[in-house]
C-alpha cells in the first residue's frame, strides 16, 4: 500500500475516536513537555552557575581559617587567619595580583529621615573592586592609607544609594551606620545577585573600621583582627599551584604549624567550579531520567489504548480483511495510528514544553533556557516510543483470523 | 452450464474443526462446479456447512483438504496475503449482518476495498465516479453521504452489495443476504441481485427461505457437510 493511503486510513481511524485519541496522546504530550522543560530548567541552572562563577572574579584562591583547630573554647591564639596574614601574602608571595579580606556585620543605617535596619556592612581592603570585578559608578573607592588610619568613609551599593538618597548625588553626604557617622566617598555600579548575596544592597568600608566598631561579640573582640577568609587573585602570568605553595609555606611559618596539620585551608576557583559542575551534572542526569520515564509511561499509555482499540475494533479489522486487507495492511494501519498519535502528541508536547519553559521564566519561578536540540530529542524519542509500543498491538491486529474477527460483537 | 471453464471448481473439499473427540467435520468432501453467469442458491438445515463452504469459496478460510480452483487458479494453499489479494480483486462478499464500517458514509464504505487495491493507482476522482455509479446501480444515488445509522436495513445491505461490486469481482458470494431483513426489503435485495445476474454476474447465495431461493436458477442442498441435492429451479433456467 502507498504511504499516503496508509496515513489516510490511520488518520481517519484516529479522527473517528477523537476523545480517545486525545487521551492517548496526553501521556506523550506530558512526556515530551517534561523532557523539554526539564532540560530547559537544568540549562537555566547551568547558565546561572556559570554567570555566578564569572562574576566571582577570575583566578581566585580562597584561604580559609581551619576551624578544626582553634575552635571556640580552645586557645584563641592557636590557629586561624589574621588580618596581617593578608598583607604578608600581598608582600611576600610572588605572582599575586591582589588580596582581599572581608569582615561583615549587619547594622541600622540612617541618612536624613530615612532609616533602614539590617543592612549588610562589608569591611574590606583596597583590592576588592579589582578582585571581585565591581566597578565604581560615582566618586572613588577607599585607599590603603584610609584603611590604615581607620577613616570613617563608605562606598554604597547601587540600590542602597538610591534608597537612601533617591536622585540626589550621594557622594559627600553623611550616613550614620550603627551610631557612627560616615562620609560617602563613592557608589558602586550595579552588580546584581551573586549566589544569594545582593552586592547592590551593601555598604563597603575599610575593614579596620569594622574591626574597631562592629565586631559583633566580646569573644570576637578579644580575638581581635581575626578573619575567616582571604581572597587572593593570582596574576595572569603566574602559576596557580606555585602561588598556593608559597602561601602554604608562608602561613605555616607565620602560624608556626606543620603543613601536615595546617590551621588554614586553600581552595581554588577551579575546585568550586568542579564541584558545581558535578552537582549540575547529577541534577541534569536526574532530570533526564525523570523525563525519560515519563516518555516511557506515555508510550505504555499508547500501547494500552492500542490494545483496547484492537480488541474493540476487531469487527472493523474483520471487515477490512474481508474486502482485501492483508495482515501487513492491518499491521501498518495500527502502527501508523500509534505513530501519528505519538507524533501529534509530540508536536503538542513541544508547544506545551516551550510554552511552559517560557512561563517558568516570566513568572520568575525558575530560570529556564530552551535547548533547541532537546526539541529534536523529544520529538525523535516520541516517534520511537510510538513505533516501539505500537508494534505489539499492531501485530496482534494483523494476526486476527478474518472469520473470527467478523464474528466478534 | 453456460461456459467451458467454471468460475468455481472444488474437488473433495473437507473442513475439520477441533481435535479428538470434539472434532467436527463441517465439510466432508464437497465437489462443486459453478459456471459463469450462474445464479446459485445454497440451502440446508442449520449447521449443515453452508457458511463454512461460503467462507472457503470467499477465500476467508482455507479447506482442511481438497482443492479449490477459482477462475482456473488453485487457491486452496494460498497464504494469508495471497488470499487477501484474491478477496480484494476477485470476490464480492455480502454478509447477513451487513458489515459496513460505522460512522462512515455509504460512498466511503463502497470505496473501502479500493484502498487495498494493488497495482497501478487510478485518479481519486475516477474512484469517486465509480463508487457513485455503483451506488446508483443499486438505487442509492441519493444516499451517497448517509452513514449506516441513517439508513434502513435494506438500504444498508444495498450499500454492502455496491461495496462487493466496486472491484468488478468474478463472483458475488452472499451468505443469507436477506436473513436480517423484512420480506419487503428482502425482495428489494433480490431484485438487485437478479438485475446483476441479468447483467452477467455470477452469484452464489445462501438462504433458508424457499421464496428467496426461487430467484436462483439452481439450488444446492447441503446436509451434514455434504451436497445432498443439486437441481435446476423448475420455473427458471435459461
Ligand atoms: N470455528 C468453528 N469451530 C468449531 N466448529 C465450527 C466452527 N465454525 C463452524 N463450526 C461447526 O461447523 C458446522 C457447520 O457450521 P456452518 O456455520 O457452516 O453451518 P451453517 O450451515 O451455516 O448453519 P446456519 O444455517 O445456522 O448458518 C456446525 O456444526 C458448526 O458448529
Ligand atoms: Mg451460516
Amino acid at each position: 500500500m502507498k504511504p499516503k493511503k496508509v496515513i489516510t486510513i490511520a488518520w481517519k481511524g484516529l479522527v473517528k475516536n477523537k476523545l480517545r485519541s486525545l487521551l492517548t496522546m496526553l501521556g506523550v504530550i506530558i512526556g515530551v513537555a517534561a523532557v523539554i522543560i526539564m532540560i530547559a530548567i537544568s540549562a537555566g541552572a547551568e547558565a546561572t552557575i556559570e554567570e555566578e562563577i564569572i562574576s566571582l572574579g577570575s583566578n581566585l584562591i580562597f584561604v580559609q581559617a581551619n576551624f578544626t583547630r582553634g575552635g571556640p573554647g580552645s586557645e584563641p591564639s592557636s590557629g586561624g587567619l589574621v588580618y596581617d596574614d593578608a598583607f604578608a601574602i600581598a608582600d611576600e608571595v610572588n605572582g599575586v595580583a591582589g588580596v582581599v579580606v572581608e569582615q561583615s556585620s549587619s547594622e541600622t543605617v540612617k541618612a536624613g529621615s530615612i532609616s533602614i535596619d539590617g543592612v549588610s556592612v562589608l569591611g574590606s581592603t583596597e583590592d576588592l573592586p579589582s578582585v571581585r570585578d565591581i566597578e565604581i559608578a560615582q566618586g572613588r573607592y577607599f585607599t590603603q592609607d584610609e584603611i590604615d588610619r581607620k577613616h570613617k568613609v563608605i562606598v554604597l551599593g547601587a540600590s542602597l544609594a538610591e534608597e537612601l538618597f533617591g536622585d540626589n548625588p550621594p557622594v559627600g553626604q553623611t550616613v550614620t551606620v550603627g551610631t557612627t557617622k560616615f562620609a560617602v566617598i563613592g557608589v558602586f555600579a550595579e552588580k546584581g545577585l551573586v549566589g544569594d548575596v545582593d552586592y547592590d544592597a551593601r555598604i563597603y568600608m575599610p575593614i579596620t573600621v569594622v574591626f574597631q566598631k562592629f565586631t559583633p561579640s566580646q569573644f570576637a573582640r578579644m580575638i581581635g583582627d581575626r578573619v575567616r577568609l582571604i581572597y587572593v587573585e593570582v596574576a595572569e602570568d603566574a602559576e596557580q599551584n606555585d602561588v598556593i605553595l608559597q602561601i602554604e609555606l608562608l602561613l605555616a611559618k607565620r602560624h608556626d604549624v606543620s603543613l601536615d596539620e595546617p590551621d588554614f585551608s586553600i581552595t581554588t576557583q577551579q575546585d568550586i567550579i568542579t564541584t558545581q559542575e558535578a552537582t549540575t551534572e547529577a541534577f541534569r542526569n536526574l532530570l533526564a531520567w525523570v523525563a525519560a520515564v515519563s516518555l516511557i509511561v506515555g508510550g505504555i499509555g499508547i500501547m494500552n489504548i492500542m490494545m483496547v482499540s484492537v480488541t474493540e475494533r476487531t469487527r472493523e479489522i474483520g471487515i477490512r480483511q474481508s474486502i482485501g486487507a492483508s495482515p501487513n495492511d492491518i499491521r501498518m494501519q495500527f502502527l501508523t495510528e500509534a505513530l501519528l498519535l505519538s507524533l501529534v502528541g509530540g508536536l503538542i508536547g513541544i508547544f506545551v514544553g516551550v510554552g511552559g519553559s517560557w512561563l517558568f521564566n516570566i513568572t520568575g519561578g525558575m530560570r529556564t533556557v530552551i535547548v533547541p536540540s532537546s526539541i529534536l530529542l523529544a520529538f525523535g524519542s516520541s516517534a520511537a516510543v510510538g513505533i516501539f509500543f505500537g508494534y505489539y498491538p499492531a501485530n496482534n491486529a494483523a494476526q486476527l483470523d478474518p472469520i473470527e474477527a467478523l464474528r466478534h460483537e | 452450464m453456460t461456459s467451458s471453464q467454471p468460475i468455481i471448481q472444488t474437488t473433495n473439499i473437507t473442513k475439520v474443526y477441533g481435535m479428538g473427540d470434539a472434532q467436527v467435520r463441517a465439510l466432508d468432501g464437497v465437489d462443486l462446479e459453478i459456471g459463469e453467469n450462474e445464479f446459485v442458491a445454497i440451502m440446508g438445515p442449520s449447521g449443515s456447512g453452508k457458511s463454512t463452504v461460503m467462507n472457503i469459496l470467499g477465500c476467508l478460510d482455507r479447506p482442511t483438504s481438497g482443492q479449490y480452483f477459482l477462475a482456473g487458479e488453485d487457491v486452496s494453499q494460498f497464504d494469508k496475503t495471497q488470499l487477501a489479494i484474491i478477496r480484494n480483486e476477485r470476490i464480492g462478499f455480502v454478509f447477513q449482518s451487513f458489515n459496513l464500517l460505522a460512522r462512515t458514509t455509504a460512498l466511503e464504505n463502497v470505496l473501502l476495498p479500493t484502498l487495498y487495491n494493488r497495482g497501478e493507482e487510478k485518479e481519486e476522482s475516477e474512484y469517486q465516479q465509480k463508487g457513485i455509479a455503483v451506488l446508483e446501480s443499486v438505487g442509492l444515488g441519493d444516499r451517497l453521504h448517509h452513514q449506516p445509522h441513517e439508513m434502513s436495513g435494506g438500504q444498508i445491505q444495498r450499500v454492502a452489495i455496491a461495496r462487493a461490486l466496486i472491484n468488478d469481482p468474478v463472483i458475488i458470494l452472499a451468505d443469507e443476504p436477506t436473513g436480517n431483513l423484512d420480506s419487503k426489503s428482502g425482495a428489494e435485495i433480490m431484485d438487485v441481485l437478479t438485475a446483476l445476474h441479468a447483467q452477467g454476474s455470477t452469484i452464489v447465495m445462501v438462504t433458508h427461505e424457499d421464496e428467496i431461493a426461487e430467484y436462483a436458477q439452481r439450488v444446492i442442498r447441503f446436509r451434514d457437510g455434504v451436497i445432498e441435492t443439486d437441481k435446476m429451479n423448475g420455473n427458471k433456467g435459461n
